[in-house]
């Protein structure tokens, strides 16, 4: 079964793109081997983390992987998925990684964004294998920590939960934004300023990104509630009813 | 039966309505890795290198493009129905 999902990703991904796709990916070669490197030590524990939360959940949850491999595979779909935004005249896609956080957990989140973004690395020509741990700490970590805790926050403060996920999904994609504003601010400022540089390039993401994100945290709310209402107990299943009482 | 055929129609309808509005504005629609990331590396002195695989260009790619997608397509339906089976049908009443 994890073979197939693995499958499915790497082929609805494939698939889903008749060219170079356009994104927050930092390619090949843009940032030097030290931050480089920093960034793959930085993203190696949050990997293992969710290697391991993969073991553990599929020992007691048969329906676990079949729905790991769904999300997968839509990560991998979504974050290769170039969208024209009208009000900027560019292009961007939005990460999935919000929606994963709160399905599946934020541990797992980062296996599936690493899967993808390898993947992408590989055979699009999307993002790179230098800055493969950029990538990942910027959509997997960042992108995801954020979505669940965003996520739980909200329910906690009783919010309801199509506001709950639409706020994932929209924070989950400004902050995996904000972090590779972040990682190429703090690799390229030279005799500058990080914070100049760090404002810069956000800045320079707004336009695209502040309407697609708000599409993000809808397309979360709306998966999030299909599921709700089409198949609740494979949230029990998951986990998500559990950290979800209400 | 109806229902999809109706949300079918209605997603031709807004696709197109959408090209054929997109494709009337003047923009260029680059994608923010190369107006935003590529722009201020290259800024910086660190302009993106070619991938390390090159993925291809011309009909042969389309048609792997069009072979993996018509598979991936079938997986992911294979694992979309195992989790959410058809209402009334054999796994609806474990739901």
């Amino acid at each position: 079964m994890t073979k197939r999902a693995i499958l499915a990703v790497a082929l609805l991904g494939v698939g889903a793109l008749p060219g170079t796709a356009y994104a927050m990916h930092i390619a090949e070669g843009i940032l030097p081997a030290s931050w480089a490197g920093l960034w793959y030590a930085a993203a190696v524990p949050f990997v293992a983390w969710g290697l391991h939360d993969l073991r553990v959940r599929t020992e007691r949850t048969p329906l676990f992987k079949p729905m790991v491999g769904l999300v997968g595979a839509a990560v991998f779909v979504i974050s290769c998925m170039p969208i024209p935004v009208p009000t900027a005249g560019t292009s961007s896609h939005p990460c999935g990684t919000g929606l994963a956080a709160i399905l599946i957990g934020p541990a797992l989140t980062v296996v599936v964004a690493s899967v993808a973004l390898l993947l992408q690395a590989l055979f699009l020509a999307h993002g790179g294998l230098t800055t493969l741990g950029a990538n990942i700490v910027s959509m997997g970590v960042v992108g995801g920590l954020t979505g669940y805790g965003v996520f739980r926050a909200a329910r906690w403060l009783r919010l309801p939960v199509g506001v709950a996920a639409f706020m994932a999904g929209l924070l989950a994609d400004w902050a995996t934004y904000a972090a590779t504003s972040f990682e190429l601010a703090s690799a390229l400022h030279g005799g500058g300023s990080i914070g100049r540089m760090f404002a810069a390039i956000a800045v320079a993401f707004l336009p695209t990104q502040l309407p697609l994100g708000i599409l993000e945290g809808v397309v979360t709310a709306g998966v999030y509630r299909f599921i709700q209402s089409r198949r609740p107990s494979l949230l029990e299943c998951l986990g998500a009813e559990e950290r979800d009482p209400a | 039966m109806k229902r999809a055929v109706l949300g079918g129609a209605l997603a031709l309808v807004l696709a197109v309505g959408l090209y054929a509005g997109l494709s009337r504005m003047h923009a260029t629609w680059q994608g923010v890795d190369e107006a935003v990331v590529e722009r201020y590396a290259a800024a910086a002195g660190r302009p993106a290198r070619p991938p390390l695989l090159d993925p291809g260009q011309g009909d042969l790619l389309l048609f792997l493009f069009l072979i993996a997608g018509t598979a991936g397509g079938f997986v992911a339906g294979y694992f979309f129905r195992a989790l959410f089976p058809p209402k009334g049908g054999p796994g609806a009443a474990s739901r």
